[in-house]
């Protein structure tokens, strides 16, 4: 039997009524071993406007680059503010494979609901000034140009900055999978 | 180190909508203008997480019992299975549903439309699908309400639908619809696909199986997720 898969459809404004009994932000214990992480984020339109009303899922693998481990799930979810901010704390993922039996530098997968798309936008987050971004396999297929926008950037206090902009100077890399 | 990962399937022509859908005002801002970056499936994107029963109890499923008195509104139940495009049910993944009260309104700041609030109806509930892929819902028929994009602008009723499958990449929004509704062919979302058939694979089916004598209607959604790709790609 071959079915299709369902139409998407916009999660529309009021997406908390439904999605925030399982905000998680919070996504490593203590006792989690890794590096910990502070990653946080502003979400705008092709105004500049902030999008208040996103949801933003990560879904990552643990310090060993191993998925769905007990003790670590990596999986968060976190919802914007009026500020368009949403913000995690995790540890930053080991590497995992890759196509062509090459490991992919650490990342986190993302995706991104909002009012006004009718379907969840695909983005990643790699980690600033790793050595095994430049041999990235999924880096390398986003032109050079635009690759800043999938790295996050270190900010004075040592958390990560990464910006979700959806149109215009800088527009985020969005990925078709 | 040679590992396989199996892939998933990438949608046929016209059954998933595009960023942009103009006549849905609010893609106009937010719909990337710049091409996508075509990304291959890599364990990343062909895994997920996994919920348990710790997170969705059973009452969850019940959006009339969550107050002190029920809900006000037409009772029914809403179930279904959860495939992937093989036909093979998804099992013990989380459905995740929210959607107005019976006078079309949500309890929301954001939602200004002057229709009652009901105290006892908060339109959010949860499952997890059994072996056979099934969950069941028992909830009252939302409203119809007003909305801003375009003159006379109405939602024909819906509720919200979010689920996960066993991939990063089957994770899926929609919304489902209700049958005979004469706002289905003015709405926007629903029209935002061109193949008629997905378009009416959102619209529940009455069913008499489910439905309760003396308590409650019953609707029937069935909900494809993703499935995989049947050659595995070589990594």
């Amino acid at each position: 039997m071959t079915l299709q898969a369902t139409t998407s459809q916009t999660v529309g404004p009021y997406l908390h009524i439904g999605l925030t009994w399982l905000i998680i932000e919070n996504l490593a214990r203590a006792g989690v071993p890794g590096e910990r992480v502070s990653i946080q984020g502003c979400i705008v339109d092709g105004e500049g406007k902030p999008v208040d009303d996103a949801a933003v899922e990560i879904w990552q693998a643990d310090a060993k680059g191993k998925y769905g481990q007990k003790g670590f799930r990596g999986f968060g979810r976190s919802a914007t503010d009026a500020k368009g901010r949403f913000r995690f704390k995790t540890i930053k993922p080991g590497r995992v494979p890759g196509p062509d039996a090459k490991l992919q530098a650490p990342h986190i997968a993302v995706n991104i609901f909002m009012r006004g798309q009718l379907k969840q936008l695909v983005s990643r987050i790699y980690f600033p000034d790793d050595p095994a971004n430049g041999g990235d396999p999924v880096l390398a297929l986003v032109p050079a140009k635009r690759r800043h926008t999938l790295i996050a950037r270190k900010t004075k206090s040592g958390s990560l900055d990464w910006n979700i902009v959806l149109q215009g100077k800088d527009e985020t890399v969005f990925f078709d999978c | 180190m040679r590992n396989k990962v199996t892939g998933y399937r990438r949608p046929a022509p016209g059954t998933q909508p595009d960023y942009l859908f103009a006549p849905y005002a609010s893609t106009v801002k937010r719909a990337p203008t710049q091409p996508l970056v075509m990304l291959p499936h890599t364990l990343t994107e062909a895994t997920g997480p996994v919920f348990g029963h710790d997170e969705v109890k059973p009452g969850d499923a019940d959006l009339t019992r969550q107050h002190k008195a029920e809900p006000i509104g037409e009772r029914i139940i809403v179930s279904g299975r959860v495939l992937d495009e093989d036909g093979r049910p998804v099992a013990g993944t989380l459905v995740e549903i929210w959607q107005a009260n019976s006078a079309g309104r949500y309890p929301h700041r954001v939602d200004q439309h002057d229709a009652p609030m009901d105290p006892n109806f908060t339109g959010c509930g949860r499952a997890l699908t059994d072996k056979k892929g099934r969950y069941r819902f028992v909830t009252i028929k939302p409203g119809e309400y007003p909305w801003r994009n375009h003159y006379n602008a109405w939602r024909p009723a819906h509720i919200h639908f979010s689920l996960f499958g066993p991939a990063f990449v089957t994770r899926l929004v929609t919304q489902m619809y209700f049958p005979g509704d004469p706002l289905l062919e003015r709405d926007p979302m629903f029209n935002c696909v061109p193949d008629e058939r997905a378009r009416n694979r959102l619209i529940s089916e009455f069913d008499w199986d489910t439905t309760i004598p003396e308590t409650a209607l019953g609707y029937r959604f069935d909900i494809v997720l993703r499935g995989p790709a049947h050659t595995p790609m070589e990594r």
